[in-house]
């Protein structure tokens, strides 16, 4: 099928490994309204704090950390809702921030979203049939006769059977795991190579989620199609993903291959979340962990690491210079100042 | 020790459609001092259960069968004004999402006089000096009083709600997923909290929560709950580590462990059945993969295999057998679906 | 794919979008539920049909001055063949009530379909958009809720010449303000929920994505505001037709009501003359909150008794 858009991706058969995306000092600062008696030039919410990674084609990244870490804003940004405040991010070696147009709606194409709550993913006032219609409507994909066609065959690949009986089903007569299926059928009727899950499942019962999330795993790994979850959850991310990137405060704390991050983390931040990460094991021997709970808020010029006021290890030199994301192993890289004198 | 038993405890919901049968013979006990797990996915009925032994369900709702047996009175059965004698003192409640359910108009010292004053018939002075108490109690800053709940984290927020459970001292507490919109580290922090609780107090609790590796670090006791239903009842280590009902098993399987991820993990497909009319036999069956046909016309009823490990499944016995068969996808495969 | 199985489910014709039929489904539902919205319905079929049928059912010509033989038949009391009366110039009060209601129910559901629709419209692409298209948008609905909305009624119409159309323009020009606002703040919240944001990454531009994701989401609420400005434009016009200042070509309650006022007729105790038209106005207005509060329960679920 012919894909409309001269300057996207490079073709998903080529073969090369070459990066899809590549970000490059991403900021994403959030203007806050000026104090009551004034206070200074305006104060802003560091959201995004100058991330940079490179996610290779065919890849699946995971990107977790606690609330406020910027994931979720991240996640935007790579999908062109939101526009960075300093730094690039290129999808195929096109600078999002400078298509427009019939490029733009090129790009909405390759790169699809599913969101976190599926109750409110699908405009209560269509049928299932009539939502799924909708990105072929918009890009105009098809013929009218054949339409329904590619409808139906989306429901089968996402094992919703008999697929003809949930076409005139409206969303709220479907349960959480039917309508995150429904979801990931919608991002697919495009034939994106590129899929963005915010907390596909976090909203969804227990006994379901493993279902949705084997669905995901078989679908993108049959298209080849660069993933990025979005997760709170480590032991999702592990199960997903084969890369995992830690984020703290709107930067990045540590990037590396999932299974080497989470059983050798190096930054003092990642140790933390799996110390504190629960494990359905009564035997496991719950760790004590010394830290606070308590998160900063991101107000104002980042000094030093964002990480000092609740690090074990904090030295001098964290509170005056941001650590610089160094390797501390093979494709492995932490933000940290204890890895920078042995890199 | 028994401190609160509920017997064969039915509730029900009025509907438009007629009754949801959301607790359907529930029989329990929580025994002194200990951290009771209840667990189970959305509208299995442990929420209702929760509000059922404190008696604040909703209007549509109401006990219609059982007993409730704290202290040797049959709560189900006490007329309003005795009730609210039990709760609060006796009897706490730290709801679903109570980080939210904080009056956002009143600091959090205000919210604390009002229980502790109110309800618990103190002076203003007492009341005081059992805020600050509490505030030590749960790890929560003394300065946060004077803070409004949109001011706070939901953390502080989540203590300061189990903080005012606590307030009047209360024997038992009953912990509606006390954790579950909260980031992992402040999680830890307060499951830690509430172990300690425990034992400082001498107070049982009930947590309730759909995520078993939260009862799984925090929980002495385990209970299961399917349809309205306790399915089965135990250890937490022995209920992990040798579950006899199947949906235990398919609990397990579906869940992702941080330390094992090689493992598939295996949904348990299809849903729970209509509360409005759940089916004669075993109200699990549809979705079991060891269903025999005794299974899907008479229900089991939760018995005792050994000293204090109770389950309600037909093949119980078989369990060693079907536990192995669980763990491998092709095991998990339901004939009907 | 599809030839070679054997297929139970017939072929199904292409999926649609389905507000008119859960629309339709709410709203025999909701009468079902609420006594109350169902007389209002009946009230409104009631008048409707009334006025449809208006010629056929009032016995006279309301401006026809009836005379009997050399006599005028002039504040005759009610008794056959007058049911109501007459009035002092000898016109025939059950037959202005009959026509009445033709003006009102005119001047009732224009004004209030242009009410909603302005409303909406403005309500939607200030929610959208905000910044300062909401600013100016909402400073203009600020505008409108200074001015006094009888005062400048009766200013336009006394440029403008007395018409029933003016009195609807008038109000189109003054009373979408309610309607805005409760609309934007509608889709204020819509806007953050998580199909819209699919919408917009599957590609949908912002006009769709008002028109076709946002728009079905707030007509509810829209038509809720509408049936409200029905009442208040019913009373509008029989406040303006009252003052004097209405159609004089079209025999309304209000103008009934300005007549009997101007011809004493509450001094002469002539309660056939007034009281009928107060009532139908009454009735007209009633049935229209009676209808929206039956709406209210669609749209807030919550308040539904269980």
């Amino acid at each position: 099928m012919a894909r409309p858009g001269p300057v996207m991706a490079p073709a998903r058969t080529a073969g090369g490994d070459g990066p899809l995306v590549v970000a490059d000092g991403v900021q994403k600062y959030f203007p806050l309204r000026r104090g009551l008696f004034g206070g200074g030039a305006g104060d802003y919410l560091r959201g995004v704090d100058g991330v940079s990674f490179v996610i290779p084609q065919g890849s699946s990244l995971g990107i977790a950390g606690e609330s406020g870490c910027g994931k979720t804003t991240l996640a935007r940004l790579l999908l062109r809702l939101l526009s960075p405040t300093a730094g690039r991010i290129r999808f195929g070696g096109t600078d999002l921030s400078t298509i427009d147009g019939s490029a733009l709606l090129a790009f909405r194409r390759q790169a699809q979203l599913m969101v976190q709550n599926p109750y409110e993913a699908i405009n209560p006032r269509f049928t299932i049939g009539r939502a799924l219609m909708e990105p072929l409507i918009i890009h105009k994909i098809g013929a009218r006769e054949d339409r329904l066609d590619r409808v139906i065959a989306s429901l089968t690949q996402v094992n919703l059977h008999p697929a003809e009986a949930f076409l005139e089903k409206f969303p709220h007569q479907l349960s959480g795991g039917q309508l995150q299926r429904v979801g990931l059928a919608r991002a697919l009727m495009v034939d994106p190579i590129f899929l963005v899950a915010d907390e596909p499942v976090s909203m969804l019962d227990v006994s379901v989620r493993a279902g949705v999330l084997n669905l995901m795993k078989a679908t993108t790994r049959s298209r080849r199609l660069t993933t990025v979850y979005i997760s709170h959850d480590l032991s999702l991310v592990r199960y997903v993903c084969d890369t995992t990137m830690i984020m703290y405060l709107g930067t990045v704390a540590e990037i590396g291959p999932t299974d080497v991050v989470l059983t050798h983390p190096k930054h003092p931040y990642t140790q933390l979340l799996l110390a504190a990460a629960p494990v359905p094991d009564p035997t496991y021997p719950v760790p004590e962990i010394a830290a606070t709970e308590q998160v900063p808020t991101p107000i104002g010029p980042a000094q030093g690491c964002p990480f000092k006021d609740r690090c074990p290890h904090v030295m001098p030199v964290c509170h005056t210079t941001t650590p610089p994301l160094v390797f501390v192993g093979p494709r492995h890289q932490a933000a940290c100042h204890l890895y920078e004198a042995t890199h | 020790m028994a401190l609160l038993a509920v017997e064969d405890l039915r509730v029900e919901y009025r509907t438009s459609r007629g009754a949801a049968h959301a607790v359907d013979g529930v029989t329990l006990e929580v025994r002194e001092g200990e951290v009771l797990g209840l667990v189970g996915e959305s509208g299995c009925g442990k929420t209702t259960l929760g509000r059922a032994i404190i008696r604040v369900l909703p209007r549509n709702a109401g006990i219609v069968a059982g007993r409730i047996i704290f202290d040797g009175a049959d709560l189900a059965a006490l007329p309003e004004p005795e009730m609210a004698r039990y709760r609060w003192r006796e009897i706490a409640m730290v709801p679903q999402a109570a980080m939210d359910s904080l009056d956002p108009v009143y600091r959090l010292g205000d919210q604390f006089n009002e229980v502790l004053m109110i309800t618990g018939g103190q002076s203003r002075a007492a009341a005081q000096a059992r805020a600050l108490e509490l505030c030590d109690l749960v790890g929560l800053d003394r300065r946060r009083l004077a803070a409004y709940p949109h001011e706070l984290s939901g953390g502080m927020r989540q203590r300061a709600a189990i903080a005012l459970a606590l307030a009047l001292r209360p024997r038992l507490v009953l912990a509606d997923e006390p954790v579950t919109a909260l980031d992992v580290v402040v999680q830890h922090h307060i499951l830690r909290k509430l172990r300690q609780l425990r034992a400082e107090l001498s107070l049982s609790v009930v947590l309730i929560t759909h995520d078993i590796s939260v009862i799984a670090q925090t929980c002495d006791r385990m209970a299961v709950m399917y349809a309205g239903k306790i399915v089965e009842v135990g250890p937490t280590v022995d209920v992990f580590a040798r579950p006899r009902h199947p949906y235990m098993m398919g609990l397990q399987n579906s869940f992702p462990n941080l330390l094992r991820p090689q493992e598939t993990l295996i949904p348990i497909e299809g849903a729970p059945p209509d509360l409005l009319a759940p089916p004669p036999g075993c109200r699990f069956a549809p979705r079991c993969p060891f269903a025999v046909d005794r299974c899907v016309t008479d229900a089991p009823p939760l018995r005792e295999l050994e000293r204090g490990r109770w389950a309600a499944c037909h093949r119980a016995e078989e369990a060693g057998e079907l536990r192995v068969q669980a763990q491998e996808a092709q095991g998990w495969r339901v004939p009907a679906l | 794919m599809r030839n070679g199985s054997v297929q139970a489910l017939p072929r199904p014709r292409t999926p649609g979008v389905g507000i008119f039929g859960r629309a339709w489904e709410s709203f025999w539902g909701i009468l079902h539920h609420d006594r109350f919205a169902l007389v209002g319905i009946c009230i409104y079929v009631l008048f409707i049909l009334v006025a449809v049928a208006a010629p056929a059912i009032a016995p006279y010509d309301p401006q026809q001055t009836i005379t009997k033989g050399d006599d005028l038949m002039a504040n005759q009391p009610p008794g056959p063949p007058f049911l109501l009366g007459t009035t002092n110039v000898g016109r025939d009060i059950f037959s202005q009530l009959v026509h009445g209601a033709r003006p009102a129910l005119t001047v009732g559901f224009t004004a209030a379909f242009f009410v909603a629709l302005i409303g909406t419209i403005v309500g939607i692409v200030a929610g959208f958009y905000g910044g300062w298209v909401d600013a100016v948008l909402m400073r203009l609905a600020d505008v409108a809720f200074g001015i006094p909305f009888l005062p400048l009624v009766i200013v336009l119409v006394a440029f403008l010449g007395p018409s029933l159309w003016n009195i609807v323009l008038t109000m189109a020009l003054l009373l979408w303000k309610d309607t805005a606002r409760v609309v934007r703040a509608q889709v204020l919240s819509i806007r953050e929920r998580g199909f819209v944001e699919s919408a917009r990454v599957l590609g949908a531009s912002p006009l769709r994505l008002m028109l076709v994701h946002i728009a079905p989401n707030v007509l509810p609420l829209a038509l809720l505001y509408g049936s409200l400005a029905i009442g208040w434009a019913i009373l509008t016009e029989a406040a303006v037709s009252f003052l004097g200042f209405g159609d004089p070509t079209r025999i309304s309650w209000g103008f009934m009501l300005n007549d009997a006022y101007i011809s004493q007729a509450l001094s002469s105790g002539q309660f056939n003359w007034f009281v009928p038209p107060g009532i139908c106005i009454m009735l007209v207005v009633m049935a229209g909150y009676f209808i929206s509060r039956g709406y209210e329960e669609l749209l807030f679920p919550r308040l539904r008794r269980q």
